[in-house]
């Protein structure tokens, strides 16, 4: 069976968009950085599917360079979140609201 | 005969030709954060104190100069721009340009750091190897010929000062900025990556040369493709700048964050913002300004009526400049949407000014704020002429510079700008600067009154403020510049104008 390309375009609009409304809406620190983790995700399934139509290898090498700024992200995404975490247990992106005005 | 075999594979990979002079500002960088955390590793007790900041200082100087050498070689007629790693790197005037003003804000910031570190009780090298690295990834921003390169620079930027807005890990206001900067930042990262795919896609690559080309040559039968992967772009470059709407997270982050990273924030990541959007859309999108331009006109009018509104009901002097820094985004943006080679050189000229203006600014209040970072409200700077006179006056220049008072390099910058604006015939969005600029003068204003005319007796009077040598060479350095470029601005002038990006298509 031969799946047409605009198939993969359309599902990675879908899951970037499922991943940004997941930012904006949930209001767990890690569910909101896994909602970014898959916005990337779907940008690489975009890369991948380019990549194929265009018959360049360029953008599967691009897919390469945004797995590793996303471990990189991880990393001191995570960091942030625990010592956010260790303070206040339970923390939520709603606690956080020193900072207005 | 395998052995035989793997060697000529192995013999048959081409690795890309680097250009070691042209990396030469990129590698000092990277190489004195390396050697700070050899230093920190290795020496058991603790070094003389402003070592850690003295090797930053150092470090960004000898980036400036293998800058100036780089300059000669690129603004000879004979030699000209050039790319290096397989066309990843441009060279030109724009580069060296940038090299030197975000290099410049390494070492203000260094400079305010110091001091900063040892009363907070924060002091290591930590902050300094993030500044330096962070810095690194704005430079690579700025000579970047590929969207790709142009979104490794803008992730090791952002991934650095993630962890420098959260350095003061006691404060929870600190925390608070870091994990309010990571979210949005990784949030419009990824609406950036959305964007370079949809560009990728539309024209078959993401070397910006080969972009330009493409464009130039072909016309697009279906362009919804592409104007979306401009949208897109604009919303990863956007949030970087800190324009309207997309300028949520700034006064929060600002305000938040310690103040010399702030000031790092402010100056450094600003600018390498605004050259990789100068770079990708005034040079590489050129064909299709009409397109882009009235989304920058959009973005702009917001950013200056926004910035300058909103700053006025501030009381907290930090959120004050955050919003300030904001409508000074939306200035800047004035010389992009012109798209002409004067209005980038106007831009330029405004990148360079601003660096020195708001990192002095940062810099006082570095100083006024005390032990704990905590007294940024404006009562913090009452009667701040009678306890340090020289400390107010040296506020009073930035204040007046950001207000675009003749005189200092604020005016002239803003003047340049409007002026592209009207020789493209922008004349609504060269007005409304005009007037957003009227408007935020009343909010520095209000903050030079503060200092200046309180003459309750009784009052308190605020917390002591002390000058420490580092802050007090920033704060010179930062005044000089703001005054004897405002009265003398030929030479910076004449460097802006040839510092025009050039689009060189890859050297495959």
């Amino acid at each position: 069976m031969n799946v047409p390309e605009w198939w993969y375009l359309v599902l990675s609009a879908v899951l970037f968009s499922l991943g940004a409304l997941g930012l904006l809406i949930r209001r767990n620190p890690l569910v909101m950085f896994m909602c970014v983790e898959l916005m990337l995700n779907a940008v690489n399934l975009t890369f991948v599917t380019f990549s194929r139509s265009l018959n360049d290898i360029g953008g599967q090498v691009v897919v390469f360079f945004v797995l590793v700024v996303a471990a990189a992200e991880v990393t001191v995404g995570l960091g942030i979140i625990v010592s956010i975490l260790r303070r206040k247990p339970g923390t939520t992106a709603d606690d956080l609201s020193l900072l207005k005005g | 005969m395998t052995a035989a075999l793997l060697f000529a594979q192995v013999e048959k990979v081409a690795t890309p030709k680097l250009d070691w002079a042209a990396t030469a500002p990129l590698l000092i960088l990277c190489g004195a954060a390396l050697l700070l955390l050899l230093i920190s590793s290795l020496t058991t007790s603790r070094p003389a104190r402003g070592t850690y900041a003295v090797i930053t200082v150092l470090a960004s100087a000898f980036a400036i100069g293998t800058a100036g050498v780089l300059w000669a070689r690129v603004t000879d007629a004979e030699r000209g721009a050039f790319t290096t790693a397989a066309g990843a790197l441009t060279v030109d005037g724009f580069s060296v340009f940038f090299i030197v003003v975000i290099s410049l804000g390494i070492a203000l910031s260094a400079l305010l750091a110091d001091d900063y570190l040892r009363r907070e009780n924060l002091d290591g090298p930590e902050l300094y190897v993030l500044m330096l690295l962070s810095g690194a990834g704005g430079i690579v921003m700025a000579m970047a010929n590929d969207l790709i390169v142009v979104f490794l620079g803008l992730e090791t930027l952002s991934i650095a000062l993630y962890v420098m807005a959260g350095f003061n890990r006691r404060r929870a206001e600190s925390r608070e900025s870091a994990m309010k900067y990571f979210v949005l930042g990784a949030f419009s990262s990824a609406f950036l990556l959305y964007g370079i795919a949809f560009i990728y896609g539309a024209t078959g690559s993401t070397n910006l040369g080969d972009i330009a080309g493409f464009l130039n040559a072909n016309t697009l039968e279906h362009t919804g493709l592409l104007l979306g992967g401009f949208a897109l772009l604009l919303v990863g470059f956007g949030f970087k700048a800190s324009a309207v709407p997309f300028h949520v997270w700034t006064p929060d982050v600002y305000q938040g964050a310690p103040t010399p990273v702030t000031a790092f924030m402010a100056s450094a990541s600003k600018a390498a913002a605004f050259a990789a959007l100068l770079r990708v859309f005034v040079s590489t999108f050129a064909e299709y300004r009409l397109d882009w331009q009235p989304l920058i006109w959009g973005i702009a009018v917001l950013t200056l009526v926004v910035g300058s509104v909103l700053a006025i009901v501030q009381t907290d002097v930090k959120r004050m400049m955050a919003y300030s820094s904001i409508s000074h985004a939306g200035f800047i943006l004035v010389g992009v949407q012109a798209a002409t080679a004067q209005g980038v050189s106007a831009a330029l000229f405004y990148v360079l000014s601003y660096t020195f203006m708001i990192v002095g600014t940062f810099g006082v209040a570095t100083l006024v704020s005390g032990k704990g970072d905590e007294h940024h409200g404006l009562e913090a700077y009452r009667g701040l002429s009678r306890r340090r006179p020289g400390l107010a006056l040296t506020f009073t220049v930035f204040l007046l510079a950001q207000a675009g008072v003749p005189l200092t390099s604020g005016f002239l910058a803003k003047f340049y700008v409007i002026g592209a604006a009207v020789d493209a015939h922008s004349y609504a969005l060269a007005l409304i600067a005009m007037l957003s600029s009227v408007v935020s003068a009343f909010l520095y204003l209000r903050i030079v009154v503060a200092m200046y005319m309180t003459d309750e007796e009784g009052a308190e009077p605020g917390p002591r403020v002390r000058v420490p040598l580092g802050a007090g060479v920033a704060l010179g350095l930062a005044v000089a510049f703001t005054v004897v470029v405002g009265i003398l601005p030929q030479q910076v002038v004449h460097w802006a104008d040839r510092a025009i990006p050039v689009v060189l298509a890859s050297g495959r």
